[in-house]
């Protein structure tokens, strides 16, 4: 079985999709004859054209707004936001229509659509290229946000989410996008959304996190009996997964690149707060970003959780 | 090096009948007799509608509304001029746009009245729902048409936005993406002179609205927008252009908001009587019964009859709206997703 990275397992996700259904189309900037920015639709102008593989005029509403449009008439697009930081201007587009038009019209048009961009800190880049900012996204009924973690499970989602009938924001880490090889099958299958995975198990804490976050995690608990749940899918999330293992560690933590304040572990706290608290033998601690304007590049790693930030956390509910 | 003109260019209006009923032959789309009534009668029965839902408005009988008044020929010429199998992407109010291809109307007062399944759009036609933040479905309709093109079918989309749209910037990347991709889209502009409080004068300070087209690399047009023949003419000639596989057209149709804004408005703060009174002549249903008129295919028999026809049809649509059933509050979470998130089945257990 072939060992790829996630651009490659992306890459594999599109191509195979695009082979299966001539429904599926790709537009963005730079995503034809560049392949995009990280190289993700390499090679697929000269597969598909350039009637399948459209390098747009540089604008991000315009993007997600045609792809409304091809969406509600039959077609599966499949857009790519060079930046999560350019995101916002589509935001509208987003929030407003591919979220709302199925009840709009109580179900007459629908828009399968994903929206990919790359996302979070990794690569030494300029200000507004690093964002998380999935909380924002998570607050809009209509949407799914999808958030993988390795290569295996991101074709695998990638794929659920072409297929889905609803609009799907797919966030992929830029830090993860060369940093992990591993088997990755050509052929079709599937990684449902809406479901967690549990990526090792463990008795004495749970450990929640998606995306980055879910490697340095991963690091912090190498000596520790814990259990560590990939989110996968943030909107909606798995939270039966969740609570079955918060019944059986009775300890969280959750940790996550973005800023503390309104960020999606507050979503995940609160909802055990609210129907697993009875189980919990101490507080629930979050290991985030910090409350800041993310920093340019000489202080980013500052501002990320790191493995040994994440350790004291655990440390810390070990306790009770 | 002496500079040169690398660009020149000119901006056409189209004007065929006038406020006095008089038509340019020459100019005259080939309507039929049984055509040019059918445009007169869907001229009248949309003013008929929007003057009943005014009134249920007022009797809260309905939500807020946004009336048509005096826009009803810029809505019908320009629908009619589209075939079934197009799409049409409306803003907020186009209801004679409803009208004229047939949509029921019973469905359009169930919308305003505060319900959703008034925009389940039959499935025999192709319109989007009613979309309120102003311009951002210009989109929608120039990736209907890049679907359209790649798929290859021979279909236009054609959408809706009036002189207010012009200054979001879904316009401007609407417009780039449909000239960049030569897509068959048709942007209907009704310049209407009004966004709320706001003149036209203060959306922009071009001189026409049609000329911005020039900017993205396609062809703009003016026209009378209270003239249902120019506007018919020129949307159906752009539809014709649109499904030949040369790309977009701009249609700036030149009306006036008659009415307020919406029910929740009150045009009297900010323009004066004055300015509607200027536009009363120009009325854009009186000219086609002059027309039709001098013609011989208008007489006062005729009109009451197509009077108490049109009274009727909305009588009888009212009355189905009124006697449909509430809808069921589970519907909000049926129509979310495909299918409801584990979270709001349990939301849903509240009702």
């Amino acid at each position: 079985m072939p060992k790829m990275n996630m651009v490659q397992a992306i890459n594999l996700a599109l191509r195979e999709e695009m082979q299966r259904d001539k429904n599926v189309v790709i537009l963005g900037e730079d995503v034809g004859r560049d392949g995009g920015v990280f190289r993700v639709s390499e090679g697929l102008l000269d597969m598909y054209g350039p009637e399948r593989v459209m390098d747009t005029p540089l604008a991000e509403s315009g993007i997600v707004g045609t792809a409304i449009g091809m969406a509600a008439y039959g077609l599966r697009p499949v857009t790519e936001i060079q930046f999560m930081g350019f995101i916002y201007p589509a935001v509208d587009q987003i929030f407003n229509h591919a979220a709302r038009i199925r009840s709009r019209c109580r179900g007459r048009y629908t828009i399968p659509l994903v929206v990919r961009t790359p996302y979070g800190v990794g690569i030494k880049s300029p200000e507004h290229h690093s964002e998380s900012s999935e909380a924002h996204f998570c607050h809009m009924p209509g949407i799914k946000v999808v958030v993988p973690a390795t290569p295996y499970t991101a074709k695998g989602l990638l794929i659920s989410s072409i297929r889905d009938p609803d609009p799907v924001v797919f966030l992929e880490s830029t830090r993860l996008y060369r940093m992990i090889k591993e088997d990755v099958p050509e052929g079709e299958y599937t990684v449902p959304l809406g479901q967690a995975r549990v990526v090792q198990e463990g008795r004495q804490v749970t450990v929640i996190s998606w995306g980055s976050m879910l490697h340095r995690a991963l690091q912090a608990v190498s000596a520790i009996d814990a259990e560590v749940i990939d989110l996968m899918t943030l909107l909606p999330f798995d939270e039966e997964t969740v609570f079955k293992s918060v019944k059986k560690t009775g300890r969280v933590v959750i940790v996550q690149e973005a800023p503390k304040t309104g960020g999606f572990g507050a979503e995940i706290s609160a909802s055990i707060a609210e129907d697993a608290m009875l189980y919990l033998k101490g507080p629930i601690k979050r290991v985030t970003g910090y409350d800041v304007v993310l920093p340019l590049p000489k202080l980013e790693d500052y501002y990320m959780p790191t493995a040994n930030r994440i350790r004291k956390d655990i440390e810390e509910v070990l306790k009770y | 090096m002496p500079e040169k003109t690398i660009e020149s260019f000119s901006v056409k209006r189209l004007e065929i009948l006038n406020e006095t009923g008089d038509a340019d032959t020459a100019l005259m789309p080939p309507l039929s007799d049984a055509q040019i009534k059918e445009l007169y009668e869907l001229l009248v029965i949309s003013r008929t509608f929007d003057g009943r839902a005014l009134n249920l408005q007022r009797e809260g009988r309905l939500g807020t509304y946004a009336p048509v008044l005096g826009q009803e020929a810029s809505q019908v010429g320009s629908a009619y001029a589209f075939d079934k199998a197009d799409w049409l992407f409306p803003s907020f109010r186009e209801m004679a746009v409803f009208m004229t291809i047939g949509y029921p109307m019973n469905m359009i007062f169930q919308y305003w009245s505060g319900d959703e399944r008034g925009l389940k759009v039959p499935d025999d036609l192709n319109i989007f729902p009613i979309s309120i933040p102003v311009g951002t479905h210009i989109l929608h309709a120039v990736g209907a048409a890049m679907a359209m093109k790649y798929k290859g079918d021979k279909k236009a989309s054609g959408v809706y936005f009036g002189d207010g749209g012009t200054s979001e910037g879904d316009f401007h990347e609407g417009m780039n993406f449909a000239g960049v991709f030569k897509v068959p889209v048709v942007f209907i502009c009704q310049n209407n002179h009004w966004a709320i409080s706001v003149p036209r004068e203060k959306q922009t300070a071009a001189k026409s609205l049609a000329q911005k087209a020039i900017a993205y690399g396609f062809e703009g047009i003016q026209v009378d927008g209270n003239d249902v023949f120019a506007v018919y003419k020129a949307t159906k000639d752009a539809v014709d252009k649109a499904k030949r596989g040369e790309g977009p057209t701009l249609i700036e149709c030149v009306t006036y908001r008659m009415a307020d804004h919406t029910t929740a408005d009150d045009a009297s703060r900010y323009r004066t009587k004055e300015l509607i009174e200027v536009w009363k002549p120009k009325d854009p249903i009186l000219r086609v019964k002059l027309f039709m008129e001098k013609k011989g295919i208008w007489t006062e028999a005729y009109q009451k009859e197509l009077e108490e026809k049109s009274k009727a049809r909305v009588d009888e649509w009212v009355k189905m709206e009124e006697s449909v059933e509430k809808p069921s509050p589970k519907d909000m979470f049926l129509y979310t997703y495909e299918k409801p998130t584990p979270r709001q089945i349990k939301e849903m257990g509240d009702f």
